[in-house]
């Protein structure tokens, strides 16, 4: 069944792009063209009919094409909705929907979107942040509740950490604010277990060409505790200790996201650069895919075929026409689209003068 | 064009300073004032400097009145063993607009924020546990936000009382609200406190 999909979409003034108007069939998109032709800042345009910062974690003032810079806006229809969403220079971004103001938290009723960009080639061997920021995405794919309590728990931890910084020594205020991280850790803590469960099911039962992981959570200490009284007692306990580092030790802000290529049993982290990718896309297909059950997601995939081999990049195109729901995918040329064949869409992009133009090819060629 | 006389331009600077009014309708309040200087505008400056010279913050409970303790806190009907907490005196008249609450308030005057300096000290939190102490209290009512903030402060002030009974307001589907208006975390905050009829 198709999922819900951007069916037009216009963008005013955002990054390269000063007038673009498309329309979609709900199908997949082939996006190519040179470097700095505009394609990225197209799937990004889509990326923020989503919560949040969008695909490259950018300000709002950073989308504002230079250097008119009058602000920016996008329009689309999504599910059958008219959306809007601008920014004017200087204030945060703005989201309305049929007409009405609203907060960005209602775009993910609308839709799910999935993406993988290449700053994320480096997920598995950067910082554990990176890799709780990837999985606490996937988690508010499954529950959009997930963002307050991962709110909640940051708010309640950074008065935490003041609490240490100034040496307030008044326990009672300690074990109130603990309380609250403790509640919302719990809560985050449920949602990464039952996300990585969904995943490794999806992976399990899926026949694919990419390879299987199998994923765990780790902490820094032997004996985590992952429940609200386990919490509030962990933080309880580590007072002394935190106050000697001036911030908060233990928590779920702590946990990392491991992955073991399955059948070989090597770490992500050793794998090659191609096997890393592969794991990546492995792990977005099978979010797709125990997604799908419900509505697909609209996938955002930006220069997925950098690092796929020949087999691989027509298997995830066969995937993704499997999975029925919309996908965006850039890519340089319109060869590495060839396995689609008549399947997809496409769009190239130009950039004439400093302004990005989207021209729809019948085919790839 | 010419502007307003300084002493116009003045008030209406002033009068923009003022909680929901920005320069239009500050302009607007000020001419609206000018043409009903007998009936609106000599009254009102009479009442403003009345109650800039009386008004007083309530020694005791951090209400706002014309004397050091408030009538609530003077009246002896009202000590009837209940303390109800605000952050704010806005929250106090809120509760007084229903009529419901017999007892008497204690107003803190914000919430903990350690990030905003504001500690116990701030909030008038030693002056409530002296008063629980003071006033036979039987029953703090937390009247508090249901933000972080609130709900820390209201953890805080609940950790400190023990032998005294401790309550929060319920939360849930507001009276003569529609389910189908309500957020998620409301909806689930009112099942959980679901009760039989």
């Amino acid at each position: 069944m198709p999922g819900p999909f951007v069916a037009k979409i216009s963008l005013s003034h955002f990054r390269s792009h000063h007038r673009t108007e498309l329309s979609f069939d709900g199908g997949p998109v082939a996006i190519y063209g040179p470097n700095g032709a505009g394609k990225t800042n197209l799937i990004e345009a889509v990326s923020l009919l989503s919560p949040g910062r969008g695909m490259r974690r950018a300000g709002a003032d950073d989308l504002i094409r230079r250097p008119e810079a009058i602000g920016w806006k996008i329009r689309a229809e999504v599910a059958g909705h008219e959306v809007e969403t601008w920014a004017e220079p200087g204030s945060s971004r703005q989201v309305r929907i049929d007409g009405k103001t609203t907060s960005q938290v209602a775009l993910g009723r609308l839709m799910r979107v999935l993406w993988l960009v290449p700053s994320m080639d480096r997920l598995w061997i950067e910082g554990a942040e990176g890799r709780r920021r990837f999985l606490d995405r996937a988690v508010l794919s499954f529950d959009p509740r997930h963002a307050e309590a991962v709110l909640d728990y940051e708010k309640a931890m950074r008065e935490r950490n003041r609490l240490l910084k100034d040496m307030v020594r008044d326990a009672h205020w300690y074990a109130a604010v603990e309380g609250q991280m403790a509640r919302a850790g719990a809560a985050i803590h449920a949602g990464r277990q039952s996300t990585i469960e969904a995943l490794m099911r999806a992976q399990a039962d899926a026949e694919t060409a990419f390879p299987a992981a199998d994923l765990a959570l780790s902490h820094p200490e032997t004996d985590p505790q992952t429940t609200e009284d386990g919490l509030r007692a962990a933080f309880a306990e580590g007072r002394s200790r935190d106050l000697g580092a001036g911030r908060t030790l233990t928590g779920p802000h702590r946990a990392d996201l491991e992955a073991v290529w399955k059948a070989k049993d090597v770490p992500a982290r050793d794998c090659s650069t191609g096997e890393q990718k592969a794991l990546l896309v492995s792990l977005i297909l099978a979010n797709a895919r125990a997604l799908a059950q419900a509505h697909p997601p609209v996938l955002l995939l930006d220069e997925v075929a950098a690092h796929l081999d020949d087999g691989r990049r027509a298997a995830l195109y066969d995937e993704i026409c499997a999975l029925g729901g919309q996908a965006f995918m850039t890519g340089t040329g319109p060869e590495l689209f060839t396995a689609f064949g008549e399947r997809a869409n496409y769009l190239e992009a130009t950039d004439t003068a400093g302004v990005s133009q989207m021209t729809i090819r019948e085919s790839q060629s | 064009m010419t502007d307003a006389p300084k002493a116009m331009t003045d008030l209406i600077d002033l009068m923009a300073r003022l909680p929901g009014l920005g320069p239009r309708s500050a302009r607007r309040a000020v001419l609206h004032l000018i043409k009903k200087r007998g009936q609106l505008m000599g009254p009102l400056a009479e009442a403003m400097a009345q109650v800039s010279a009386t008004a007083r913050e309530c020694l005791n409970c951090g209400n706002i009145g014309t004397t050091d303790i408030c009538e609530i806190c003077q009246s002896e009907k009202r000590g009837n063993g209940m303390i109800c907490v605000v952050e704010d005196v806005a929250d106090l008249w809120a509760m007084e607009r229903s009529a419901q609450f017999k007892g008497r308030y204690h107003v803190l005057g914000g919430t903990l924020s350690a990030l905003d300096a504001i500690g116990p000290d701030e909030l008038r939190i030693p002056k409530l546990l002296d008063r629980i102490a003071s006033e036979q209290i039987s029953e703090v009512i937390l009247a508090l936000s249901a933000t972080i903030d609130g709900q820390t402060t209201a953890h805080y002030i609940a950790d400190q009382l023990p032998g005294v009974t401790v309550t929060s307001l319920a939360q849930g589907v507001p009276v003569g609200g529609e389910l189908d208006y309500l957020d998620d975390g409301t909806i689930t905050a009112a099942l959980k406190a679901r009760r039989a009829l």
